[in-house]
């Protein structure tokens, strides 16, 4: 069970940033920049946590940075009209050139930890407790940022404007939804999010700074949002058993060497799967027929998303 | 969009961005770019560095010229370079005889084992519909780890599976140099072959005229005849073929020999060139040549001043989003302008 | 507003379409939207099902779905544009009598539609409009022939279009239906060489893919199609170029020309030349050349975009083959000023008297009635009545427009 445990601790930075883009292309807008936005954020957050001593402040500071390059994406696509890949891609690069630059004088440094903090009475049931109560706070916000997401876009109002905003943004702007407020939003909490993922990184799961921290953690963040049909539940599955997956491969390593090497690209894999198969209009028809599954087996994309909108 | 108007005021950012960030790092901003420009271009040894850094740059770049040209976002363009660099290895491995016989064959083998590659995010767009930016990424990674799987696998070094490497590759494979120059001709001629030719094809030929067409507006493209489907595939495949022939040089000309990272990211970059040069392919050539040389040139910042090399990637990556920004926030304001109506008339 | 086409988010579901945009608290009352909506339905005749997905209802099911959420949400003022396009007659029924019922309690319902016997049937009062105008109001029922005149103007037809002897089949459908589902199929339809049948009817009642069926662009779900006696039903769209159909379609710049190209190159694009370097001095001696042929206001430099809607709609025509076998036209002289309009004509007529046949759409009825020699009225998708344009009359083809049969 202490392997599960060890799962679900180290899932928390990639389940940050499959909810936070979750969220963002829910309302339709692509943060390609994903990538460096988490490399950029785990280092600020180090920094400001080794500088600072805090924790916290380092949290966030990368949030803070995260959320700056997801407005500087959502500005250049709604206001400035710019194709958001475009923007969103040199981000990418420029944010993870600015972790190397800025991050050079705090490689090897040790800084502040999430301190662990088992859950009193909850950590001590058996099994359950080791797995899900026996880590820290960064962990635990991971649980409750999917479950927020989840109970977000499914039960509440604004979710389901949200949701209706990256579907068909002109019938929302019909009933009288302010759509590019809402993306603006939507990303801005995508990016925050991101942030955290990229401090869980750098201030927990691999405590530290070095280069290529977060080894290509926000293009897989990018292939689960889309595997996991838009549906945080269903991503934050998939990064579970993925890491579930990532452990198994590294214990049998000398018996099938080549096993890692084929799961670090299964993300990839799953999400051109995702995008062939799933999406079609035989296999949507064929999941229709079981409402109740449908989330689970549904995965749209968000009609609109990438797209612009803008009220004449 | 007037973008000659845009890119005067970009650049005055980037550069002005650049000092700042320099004087952030501690660094005097002039000293900077001194040692820089002395570091890329100082001595013969280090412009034949600056020179070896821009011939796949530029190969790259000049092969996203086309795919840009049809509207399409090859983003797999690392991965079709490390393909290609894979396949000049297999070559340089595996095909016995003279240099005259196996350089060439590199340069063929790099060229038709990148193109292969780039036909399948083609093929997934056209067939799948699916966007080629996620089948791109994906297919990068996987690229990337078949290199490593034979680098610590079937091609390790004898006694040592290490990520360092393959062996050399034969003396005689490697693209040919002149004297002690690092640089090699054939590499040169090749670069500068495939540029003028991808500006010729591009806007002189029929292929390019058509494939702009398909670019701008499929619908009409097809009602004129075109088939926009064989378009977007061949422009794939010409991408991938430079992209490839980048790799061979990185593989036969550079390193001799296969690393992990042998596409040196410069098929990223030259995404960055291209959206620098605003899709204008007389600007591909000294735009990489800059981006050569900022990189190159960098090197000598963390010796002297201890700034990490990386400046070069911050640099270039401003001077893009720069000139994005401008570019936009201009057509933004012109557009809020009075607008008219589009009254019809004969 | 409940419009032709419901905007309604088609992935969720009807529970979901249902509350989406009401106010309330932060959460989502399903249970309150649930017996909302079982009650507003149940009022009102509807029967939904709430989870749905709302993809799964027909076009008809989907208005109510949008009536119910906007009585719901306390609409006083119901504007319906063209909800019968695409309903069931059933559907139509109980939608007339929701309708009946809204009235009666007070709401007022404005009803946009050019169905006639519909208006007639349901509304108490009318208002025409025409081009963008008011032109009449009366309080029904009103003579037939009244609210025709009314919608489609006095038509004075003057000038006549020279003889022209018509030649071998240029255009032969036989039994051709769209899409797979058992859609009544077109009456079999002969075009032959020289001759000009002109679509009528509402935009969006199936002109536009009757033509794009015959361009080869969208493929029959059963039937023949025969250009110049080939038979290219299944065809790809290159073999009917090759047969010389040629089409030029409504949206000028957006499906039929190129922004950002130039002149010359459009030509050189559409020309036979298969070079490997274009020529540039050649094509724009070409270009000059055509630009002076059709008298179009450019150079051979000028974007496409750059051009006025007569300008493109020249070019688009200069585009065509020489002597097609068969040109189809969707909406030939919309948004041209007068002059414009004519010189289209003129140059189809040209086109005519050389042996090619034309089919055009158009919601001119003085276009149709002066230039076609038969006319194909469209209603709800399909094809209702062929008739030859001399015996026909503004008021008998705004009648088969307005969907009344003879």
């Amino acid at each position: 069970m202490e392997i599960v445990a060890g799962v679900v601790a180290a899932s928390a930075p990639l389940i940050y940033a499959v909810v936070g883009e979750t969220i963002t292309e829910k309302a339709g807008v692509v943060n390609l920049s994903l990538d460096g936005s988490i490399l950029l954020s785990a280092m600020t957050g180090f920094a400001a946590a080794a500088t600072t001593g805090s924790v916290v402040m380092g949290f966030l500071a990368a949030m803070a940075v995260s959320m700056l390059i997801a407005g500087v994406v959502a500005f250049s696509g709604i206001a400035l009209r710019l194709n958001q890949i475009a923007v969103g891609f040199v981000l990418f690069l420029l944010a993870k050139q600015l972790a190397l630059f800025f991050g050079d004088p705090y490689i090897g440094r040790t800084g502040p930890q999430v301190p662990a903090w088992d859950i009193p009475l909850l950590s001590d049931i058996p099994v359950v407790g080791e797995v899900l109560f026996s880590h820290n706070l960064s962990v635990y916000g991971s649980f409750l940022a999917v479950i927020a997401a989840a109970l977000f876009l499914s039960r509440t109002r604004r979710g389901l404007d949200l949701r209706a905003v990256g579907e068909r943004p002109e019938a929302a702007h019909a009933r009288g939804i302010a759509v590019n407020r809402y993306r603006y939003v939507a990303t801005l909490v995508g990016g925050a999010f991101v942030g955290m993922a990229g401090a869980a990184v750098s201030l927990d799961q691999i405590a530290g700074w070095r280069e290529n921290l977060t080894v290509n953690l926000g293009w897989i963040a990018l292939a689960f949002v889309i595997f996991g049909g838009w549906n945080p539940w269903r991503v934050a599955l998939a990064c579970f058993v993925y890491r579930g997956l990532l452990f198994a491969a590294g214990e049998f390593q000398v018996q099938f060497p080549e096993f890692v090497q084929v799961l670090t690209q299964l993300p990839f894999l799953l999400m051109i799967l995702a995008l062939t198969v799933l999406n079609t209009e035989r296999f949507r028809r064929f999941a229709d027929r079981f409402p109740r599954l449908r989330p689970f087996l549904a995965g749209e994309a968000p009609t609109a998303l990438g797209t612009t909108f803008h009220p004449e | 969009m007037n973008r000659l108007r845009s890119v005067p005021l970009a650049i005055v950012i980037g550069i002005g961005a650049t000092v700042l960030l320099l004087l952030a790092a501690g660094a005097p901003p002039l000293e900077a770019m001194r040692l820089i420009f002395d570091g890329a271009f100082g001595n013969t040894s280090r412009v034949a560095a600056t020179l070896m850094a821009w011939l796949p740059l530029v190969l790259a770049a000049a092969g996203l010229l086309i795919t840009f040209q049809a509207g399409l976002w090859n983003i797999g363009v690392e991965g079709q370079i490390v393909m290609g660099a894979i396949g000049a290895a297999w070559v340089a491995r595996t095909v016995p005889g003279p240099s005259a016989l196996v350089v060439p064959l590199t340069l063929v083998g790099g060229a038709v084992l990148g193109a292969a590659w780039a036909l399948l995010p083609a093929l997934l767009r056209t067939r799948f519909r699916v966007h080629e930016i996620f089948s791109g990424v994906a297919l990068s990674f996987v690229a990337a780890s078949v290199a490593v799987y034979l680098i610590i696998g079937p091609w390790s070094r004898v006694g040592v599976a290490s990520t360092s490497g393959t062996d050399l590759f034969d003396e005689r494979t490697w693209l040919p140099t002149a004297g002690s120059w690092r640089v090699s001709p054939v590499a040169l001629v090749v670069a500068v072959a495939a540029v003028v030719s991808v500006l010729v094809l591009l806007r002189d030929s029929r292929f390019g005229l058509r494939l702009r067409a398909v670019g701008r507006n499929p619908e009409s493209a097809f009602l004129f005849g075109i088939p926009t489907g064989r378009y977007t595939v061949a422009a794939f495949g010409l991408c991938g073929a430079l992209a490839g022939l980048a790799g061979t040089v990185q593989a036969t000309g550079f390193h001799h020999k296969l690393v992990p990272a042998i596409s040196g990211g410069y098929g990223f970059l030259g995404i960055l060139v291209v959206l620098l040069a605003g899709f204008r392919a007389v600007w591909i050539a000294p735009i990489a040549l800059f981006f050569a040389a900022v990189q190159v040139g960098s090197t000598q910042l963390s010796l002297r001043l201890g700034i990490d090399s990386s400046l070069a990637g911050v640099v270039q990556g401003v001077l893009v989003l720069a000139v994005m920004i401008v570019g936009g926030a201009q057509v933004y304001s012109a557009a809020r302008g009075p607008v008219v109506t589009g009254e019809e008339e004969g | 507003m409940l419009h032709q086409d419901p905007l309604v988010f088609l992935p969720f579901s009807v529970l979901d379409n249902f509350l989406l945009g009401a106010p309330g608290g932060p959460f989502l009352d399903r249970k309150l939207g649930r017996r909302a909506l079982g009650e507003t339905a149940a009022r009102y005749g509807f029967d939904f099902n709430a989870d749905a997905p709302t993809r799964s209802l027909t076009v008809g099911e989907r208005q109510q779905l949008e009536i119910a959420r906007l009585l719901w949400r306390g609409a006083r003022v119901l504007i319906l544009d063209e909800p019968t396009t695409g309903i069931s007659e059933p559907q139509r029924v109980e939608l007339f009598a929701v309708l009946r019922r809204l009235a009666a309690e007070d709401l007022i319902v404005i009803f946009v539609s050019h169905k006639l016997e519909e208006v007639e049937a349901l509304c108490h009062r009318v208002t025409v409009m025409s081009r963008g105008k008011i032109v009449g109001r009366r309080t029904l029922p009103a003579p037939r022939d009244e609210l025709v005149r009314l919608m489609f103007g006095d038509i004075a037809l003057g000038g006549t279009r020279p003889e022209v002897a018509l030649g071998e089949p240029a255009l032969t459908l036989s039994g051709v239906a769209v899409g797979r589902r058992a859609a009544s199929p077109y009456p079999d339809l002969t075009v032959a060489a020289g001759e000009v049948l002109g679509l009528a009817g509402l935009e969006g009642s199936g002109q536009r893919t009757f033509l794009r069926l015959c361009a080869g662009l969208e493929k029959p779900g059963s039937g023949r199609i025969a250009v110049g006696g080939r038979a290219l039903a299944r065809q790809p769209y290159r073999r009917f170029l090759d047969a010389g159909v040629h089409f030029i379609p409504a949206g000028r710049l957006e499906e039929g020309l190129i922004s950002g190209l130039s002149v010359a190159e459009h030509f050189e694009l559409v020309g036979g030349n298969s070079s490997f370097i274009v020529d540039r001095a050649a094509a724009t001696a070409k270009a000059e050349h055509r630009i002076a042929e059709f008298s179009i206001m450019g150079t051979p430099a000028t974007t496409a975009d750059a051009l006025s809607g007569g300008n493109q709609q020249r070019l688009l025509m200069a585009m065509a083959p020489d002597e097609p076998m068969l040109l189809l036209m969707e909406h030939p002289t919309r948004g041209l000023d007068l002059g414009s309009g004519e010189w289209v004509w003129e140059r189809l007529l040209r086109s005519r008297a050389g042996g090619t046949a034309i089919v055009f759409a158009s919601s001119d009825l003085e276009e149709l009635l002066r230039y076609s020699d038969r006319i194909a009225v469209f209603y709800e998708g399909g094809i209702i009545a062929v008739v030859p344009a001399a015996a026909a009359t503004a008021s008998s083809l705004g009648l088969l427009i307005g969907g009344v049969m003879p």
